[in-house]
């Protein structure tokens, strides 16, 4: 790479020695302190891997059961610790495995590096053997890629890997390392990257646009907050929590935004979007001031952009320039990271407290409460709810623990209910919605926090997705806990076929195997619950196990998620039933 | 709907290897044809020039230009319509030498500023320069000939309005 000495700058140089790419590549894990990795070994990476056996001591790898695996344990585990997950694979298949989890960690702004083996340079284009363009497949979904074909490149390119995944706006970065760059040997010399000419990791900010929005702040008679996973992104918690206290907006949360703000803050009035809460998506059309922090306006949280909060000015808070104006055209726009431009506008920003808007959301909240949470938490019908199963787990976590989910119904259950106390708890597939994701996110969620709980809450169907990773929970002995809420039914997909075509269950329902013989296999704790009575006490020994445990509770067939904005509809059409 | 027309898309870029994947994926993502593309070196050491050519419309522009500028190598992007640059295409067609002497295709050499760049036994060749229409005119009366081969290059342009790349390099460092 010609330019790359011109174009990053570095800090501190360490010590010259002697070594092979192989081992440098160690070094750089080491001096970006990683020490822990998830990866699947092969003919292209072994010199890489040959290293870390002899490193093992400073650098635990995690051997997944697949390499989609391990990019969502180096996702569960960024997402928890706010560091950069490192996954690692052979060249070919092993480098394709990987694409699904790189392209979750792009969409979810997810800091990531994937480290690649290739075959040999000389062998480059010639169809050799587990010879793929990975560079090449996984360039529209990486924040930045670069394939190193020389062992000198090795120390520049590693650094300047990890500032790009993890400054600014956060994002994947896949590394492809040739076989020769690997078994060379050269005078390696780390110095970390702390900027890359053509690279502005966050816009500055600009002081009248701070004082823009204070206005409309000021003015506003009922504005409404929604924030996304810019705050837990940017560290910006604190920040938040006292821009809103003090202003006193009502504020909801998208998916990803999930426990930057605790749940029962008083302020707090719950999630937008299609399965979201009743106040915060009616009321959208109904703010005078719609203030945006670190969200993208995704078409899950806007439903239709033509009918959604047009009365509304907008005031959106960004550090990526390109996401503003991209869905939803902003009054003023706020560039910059939230923890900057929140601490500069707190002091612009009025005391109040818009008592009567906030009774417009327990209006809402009382109806949505009568016609829906009743039932999902306290049913009166025999089947169990997937709901009643969540405020059974927060029952037993006190809002402690961290949830991580997959995608379909019971994702959006686990959202809507589970209790959080503290940020950086939510872990889920939210932008890709990628089955699958919640079993490997999990172990690696565990491993980051290893004194908190981590709970994964799965579907029958996205658990057969990547259920071979209960290989990885019994070699690593790592005591996740995992629910899955059998409904023998791809959910969520069986409600679409139920509510918009007629009931045409096509290739939705599940014949499933005996899950708990499977955990057994593994010689994972299981139990099956089928009855209500047992359901307590069941949650109640899982959480209290030291082990991993896993805990299936077979729940109502044909449930559905309501609240609902139907696809395509603006989110004022939000359904009840 | 709104209006689509031409813009003129120029990227200043790092030179790096694959970033012209990078960019046209871009496009592709959109489901935006590519009229053209042009990659030169620029007015600044190490700094290169992607130029796109492409039909859509200005909020699809804008949108297109952000995602461009948030990709690591490239330094700013800009567009601009036909109005607001310079700009030209080049041209080869190859021409079977029975028809070297025909006075009509000499009259409609002069007529176009075309010239004959390589005569040969069996065939010569000429090149042009201009507007794609401008070309596509001399295509059209060249065609009666016999073209035993045609090309025409990306659009290369020059901006009216300032682009100043050397003073965001300096911000940038």
């Amino acid at each position: 790479m010609e330019t790359q000495t011109t174009v990053a700058s570095k800090t501190k140089a360490s010590k010259t020695v002697h070594i092979s790419g192989a081992e440098a590549v160690i070094k750089c894990l080491l001096e970006e302190g990683v020490d822990l990795i998830y990866g699947y070994p092969g003919g292209a990476i072994m010199p890489i891997y040959d290293e870390l056996y002899k490193y093992q001591d400073k650098l635990q790898h995690v051997l997944t059961r697949h390499e989609q695996g391990a990019t969502h344990s180096a996702q569960g585990f960024a997402r928890v610790t706010g560091k950069v997950g490192v996954a690692m694979a052979t060249s070919g298949p092993g480098a394709t495995n990987l694409i699904t989890g790189i392209a979750d960690a792009q969409i979810d702004s997810t800091p990531m590096v994937c480290i690649t083996g290739q075959v040999w340079k000389h062998l480059l284009g010639s169809d050799a053997f587990q010879e793929t363009d990975i560079v090449g497949i996984s360039t529209p979904v990486t924040k930045w890629n670069y394939q190193i074909t020389d062992a000198s490149e090795i120390p520049e390119v590693m650094a300047k890997a990890f500032y790009i995944a993890r400054s600014g706006r956060p994002g994947p970065v896949l590394i492809d390392i040739t076989k020769n760059a690997q078994v060379e040997t050269f005078d390696f010399e780390y110095e970390k990257c702390t900027s890359v000419r053509s690279y502005k990791a966050k816009p500055k900010v600009d002081k009248n646009q701070l004082k823009a929005a204070a206005k409309l702040i000021n003015a506003a008679k009922k504005p409404l907050i929604v924030f996304g996973q810019g705050v837990i992104l940017g560290e910006a918690e604190a920040e938040f929590k006292a821009f809103i206290e003090k202003a006193g907006i009502p504020s909801a949360w998208t998916i990803l935004g999930l426990s930057a703000l605790p749940t029962d803050h008083p302020l707090n009035v719950g999630m937008v979007g299609m399965h979201g809460n009743y106040g915060p998506n009616k009321l959208t059309n109904e703010c005078d001031v719609l203030i945006a922090i670190g969200m993208r306006f995704d078409d899950r949280v806007t439903g239709n952009l033509d009918s959604y909060a047009k009365q509304a000015k907008v005031i959106h808070f960004e550090i990526d320039p390109a996401e503003v104006d991209k869905n939803v055209k902003a009054d003023v726009a706020v560039l910059g990271d939230v923890k900057d431009t929140l601490s500069e506008i707190f002091s612009m920003i009025d005391t109040n407290v818009h008592t009567d808007w906030h009774q417009e959301f327990k209006d809402y909240d009382k109806i949505e409460y009568d016609k829906v949470i009743k039932n999902d938490l306290y049913p009166s019908k025999d089947g169990l709810t997937m709901g009643e199963v969540l405020k059974e787990i927060n029952n037993a976590s006190n809002g402690d623990a961290v949830i991580v989910s997959d995608v379909g119904q019971h994702q959006m259950i686990a959202c809507r209910y589970a209790k959080f106390n503290q940020s950086k708890s939510n872990v889920t597939s939210g932008g890709l919605g990628t089955m699958g994701f919640a079993l490997p996110a999990a172990i690696g969620a565990k491993m980051g926090v290893p004194n908190r709980e981590v709970v994964a809450i799965i579907g029958d169907g996205g658990y057969q997705m990547t259920i071979q990773e209960l290989g990885t929970i019994f070699q690593t002995r790592v005591p996740v806990k995992i629910v899955v809420l059998n409904n023998e039914f791809l959910g969520m997909v069986r409600q679409w076929q139920q509510l918009f075509f007629d009931k045409r269950y096509a290739s939705t329902e599940l014949i499933n195997p005996d899950f708990i013989t499977i955990a057994k296999g593994y010689h994972i704790d299981a139990k099956k619950v089928t009855k209500r009575e047992d359901l307590a006490a069941a949650v109640e020994e899982m959480m209290a196990s030291k082990d991993a445990y896993f805990l299936e509770v077979a729940v109502e067939k044909e449930d559905n998620v309501f609240p609902m904005i139907p696809s395509g509809a603006s989110v004022s059409d939000i359904r009840l039933s | 709907m709104e209006k689509e027309r031409t813009y003129t898309i120029s990227v200043y870029t790092e030179n790096n290897i694959g970033l012209l994947n990078r960019l046209s994926a871009i496009f592709l993502k959109r489901h935006i044809n590519i009229e053209s593309m042009t990659v030169s070196k620029s007015e600044i050491d190490d700094v290169h020039r992607f130029t796109f050519v492409v039909n859509i419309s200005e909020t699809q522009a804008r949108k297109i230009i952000g995602q461009i500028e948030k990709q690591i190598e490239v330094i700013r992007a800009f567009y601009h319509t036909d109005d607001e640059v310079i700009y030209q295409e080049s041209a080869l067609f190859k021409i079977s030498t029975e028809h070297l002497y025909d006075e009509e295709i000499q009259d409609k050499l002069k007529f176009r500023r075309a010239n004959i760049i390589t005569i040969t036994e069996h065939y010569f060749v000429i090149e042009s320069s201009g507007s794609k229409s401008e070309i596509d005119k001399l295509y059209d009366r060249l065609k009666p000939y016999g073209l035993m081969q045609f090309v025409r290059s990306g659009r290369i342009a020059i901006t009216r309005p300032k682009m100043a790349i050397s003073e965001l390099l300096q911000e940038f460092n």
